[in-house]
């Protein structure tokens, strides 16, 4: 199945080959996780302090657990503020 | 010390200038900027008074922690009657000219009366002059700046300023100091517009003196460590700056888009921080040249941007074609997602317009995304846009209504009369996204509950920075909640509201509270200053200060009823993401909110809250 990674700020770095406008499209196994993406692209953990998933924040201890569903949009942040 | 303990009292009526001992009595209980200076406003002008009256004042106030060696000390506010809001303003602002002033000798500048023609206002260190200023009269800020500096042969001068704006009347003009740094909101360049006020130029070699050196250096010393090792303000502020948050905002379905008919902005991706720094294919350079640090600042979170020459807002233009202020990101939203361009550099070419004839783009964007929706319903045609085709979208006209805006011509004198006036103008009052008169900034309070309860309860109109909830809503800082839920928000506005209130009067930047608490900031301010500064006094202070600035909007008029939100966010479901069907909770939020204010059902400070709190 495919789902959709978003990769903003100091993790832009970490976009492979192929991606645009900070996204890329992964061919996933079912029951892959936010955290075997975080595995399978490189990123540091200390930088994904903010992981949306279809927009809402996924708890830190949700990350290992919850499997990605089909066509789902990933987004991570690290760790960033504004005003 | 941390205060210099003198005032500076301008009447312009009478073209005088004395000094005289700052309150200290008020010193201790309000600290400084905009606590100390709130305490002034209140003693002396009446709540009820027309803001753009001569009976109206202006208070240039620094904090204790202006101009000394704590990293962000460099901030000075203008507290006043707010010309947009006809409620208590208070504008914040970083920059040099805060630390120059309050190195000149002064805690404060109040500025009272109106001047019979346009006059500036000259500060060398002990020395104050009310000056003729025909000869600035209708020049930009930057052109003002550039001329006083000239003129006294000072090129390390600060200039505060108005530009065309304040001089024409736009209600939300702002006061613009070191080129690009403002006092951005409510319209306090509209009053110093209103007393023929042109410019504040400081000059400051005095230095600032500090209560106990070792101590207080040893605390500001703790506190850069903590801001250096913080990935928010060590690293992802410096790279990316405020901007950042137009992906975070859009994706978390919040982002408020085409004058809130919509949450998410799909050209958010094109307008944000990581678009900033994407060369451009017409000349291979990057928006973005670097960031920039405000006074003392450890942190550095400014943008300095590059406009692409070729782009048809400059490309006959030359003036523009050098590096300028911005674009921070509640500048890129308004000019932007509020208005639905996408555009990178025809809002960085709107927002040089703002920093040059010095208005809020805040107000600006969203008043033109107002006037677009009642364009595109046919409210609003050519006949009153002069010919303007203000669609949605349109790059174009966004860039010629902030051309006409700042300088106070044609369509602009309407856009010039902020969103609350244009609508009613038109006989849509629901279409303008305000409270209080105020327009919101960038977040949405559907998509972050939180956020909307702080707009309908900020004393001065919608404000994001009165009380920050999106740190904790969406950032987790310093925990996270559920931007959806709104249960237990009023607690959380209300801590939010209260210890912001205790930094806007320290001196220092609200972006320190990304990293510090006030464990953090209290020993910086006991160093600096006598009295015995704890966090748990500041947070006292901040809620005592709050409670003031409220008995002053009950008493120029404002009700509960004012505490509110516009029909659209309160009715009209977010249609995507997210927060798809909801609208915001406020009428659950706001009774919990005034009970944990101590205030009655009617929200008003109980005769228990005002003794507890000593006001």
């Amino acid at each position: 199945m495919k789902v959709k990674v978003k990769l903003f700020a100091l993790l832009e770095d970490y976009l492979p080959v192929g991606a645009r406008n900070n996204e890329v499209e992964m061919e996933v196994v079912a029951g892959t996780t936010a955290a075997a993406i975080v595995k399978r692209l490189n990123l540091p953990a200390e930088l994904c302090h903010l992981v949306l998933l279809n927009g809402n924040y996924l708890e830190p201890g949700e990350r290992g657990s919850r499997p990605l569903a089909a066509d789902d949009v990933l987004a991570i942040w690290p760790p960033i503020a504004g005003g | 010390m941390g205060w210099t303990r003198k005032v500076l009292r301008v009447n312009l009526s009478k073209g005088t200038c004395a000094s005289e001992p700052l309150n200290m009595e008020w010193a201790q209980k309000y600290l400084g900027q905009r606590g100390l200076a709130s305490r002034y406003l209140v003693e002396e002008v009446n709540p009820k008074v027309d803001p753009l009256s001569p009976d109206n004042k202006m208070f240039f106030a620094t904090g204790p922690l202006t101009g000394t060696a704590a990293s962000t000390g460099g901030r000075y506010s203008v507290i006043t009657k707010g010309a947009l809001t006809n409620a208590i303003a208070c504008s914040n602002s970083g920059g040099y000219f805060g630390a120059e002033l309050k190195m000149a000798g002064w805690d404060m500048v109040i500025v009272e009366g109106k001047a019979k023609k346009p006059v500036y206002l000259l500060i060398q260190d002990d020395k104050a002059e009310v000056r003729p200023a025909d000869h600035l009269w209708g020049k930009s800020v930057w052109e003002t700046d550039a001329l006083l500096k000239s003129e006294h042969h000072e090129p390390q001068m600060r200039i505060s300023a108005i530009g065309r704006a304040g001089e024409s009347g736009v209600m939300y003009a702002c006061i613009v100091n070191d080129l690009h740094r403002a006092a951005g909101r409510s319209g306090v360049g509209a009053v110093m517009g209103s007393k023929n006020l042109k410019a504040l130029a400081v000059r400051g070699t005095q230095g600032v003196k500090v209560h106990d050196f070792p101590k207080f250096m040893q605390a500001v010393t703790a506190g850069k460590k903590v801001l250096a090792a913080n990935a928010v303000t060590g690293q992802g502020l410096p790279a990316y700056g405020t901007q950042v948050l137009m992906n975070v905002i859009n994706e978390t379905g919040a982002l408020p888009t085409r004058n809130h008919r919509d949450v998410q902005f799909e050209g958010a991706g094109r307008i944000s921080a990581e678009a900033m720094r994407e060369k451009r294919v017409t000349d291979g350079k990057a928006n973005l040249v670097r960031n920039q640090a405000c006074f003392g600042c450890t942190i550095a979170c400014g943008r300095i941007s590059q406009i692409d020459k070729t782009h048809f807002t400059v490309a006959n233009n030359p003036k523009y074609w050098g590096a300028q202020g911005g674009l921070e990101y509640e500048a890129a939203w308004a000019l932007g997602a509020a208005t639905g361009v996408a555009d990178l550099e025809a809002l960085t070419y709107a927002n040089y317009l703002c920093n040059e004839q010095g208005m809020d783009p805040i107000t600006f964007g969203t008043t033109v995304g107002a006037a677009m929706e009642l364009f595109e319903m046919g409210v609003l045609t050519t006949k009153e846009t002069g010919g303007v085709e203000l669609k949605f979208g349109s790059a174009e006209a966004l860039t010629k209504l902030a051309e006409v805006t700042g300088m106070g011509e044609g369509f602009g004198k309407e856009i010039g009369l902020g969103s609350k006036r244009l609508t009613e103008k038109y006989g849509h009052p629901e279409l303008s996204m305000s409270v209080k008169g105020q327009e919101f900034p960038a977040y949405d309070g559907r998509g972050i509950q939180g956020i909307g309860l702080a707009y309908a309860t900020s004393n001065r109109g919608a404000c994001h920075l009165r009380g920050y909830t999106i740190a904790s809503e969406i950032l987790g800082i310093p925990e996270k909640t559920d931007p959806l839920v709104s249960a237990g928000k009023a607690g959380l506005v209300k801590a939010f509201q209260d210890a912001t209130a205790a930094v806007d009067s320290s001196g220092l930047c609200v972006f320190t509270t990304f990293a510090w608490t006030l464990d953090d900031i209290a020993p910086q301010i006991d160093g600096a200053c006598e009295g015995g500064w704890t966090a748990a006094r500041l947070l006292e202070m901040g809620e005592r200060i709050w409670n003031m600035e409220r008995r002053f909007n009950l008493d120029a008029g404002f009700t509960a009823k004012d505490d509110t939100l516009p029909k659209r966010l309160l009715k009209e479901a977010a249609k995507t993401g997210p927060a798809k069907g909801k609208v915001n909770d406020l009428g659950k939020m706001l009774p919990e909110y005034y009970k944990l204010r101590g205030w009655s059902p009617e929200g008003v400070p109980t005769n228990e809250t005002v003794t507890r709190l000593a006001l």
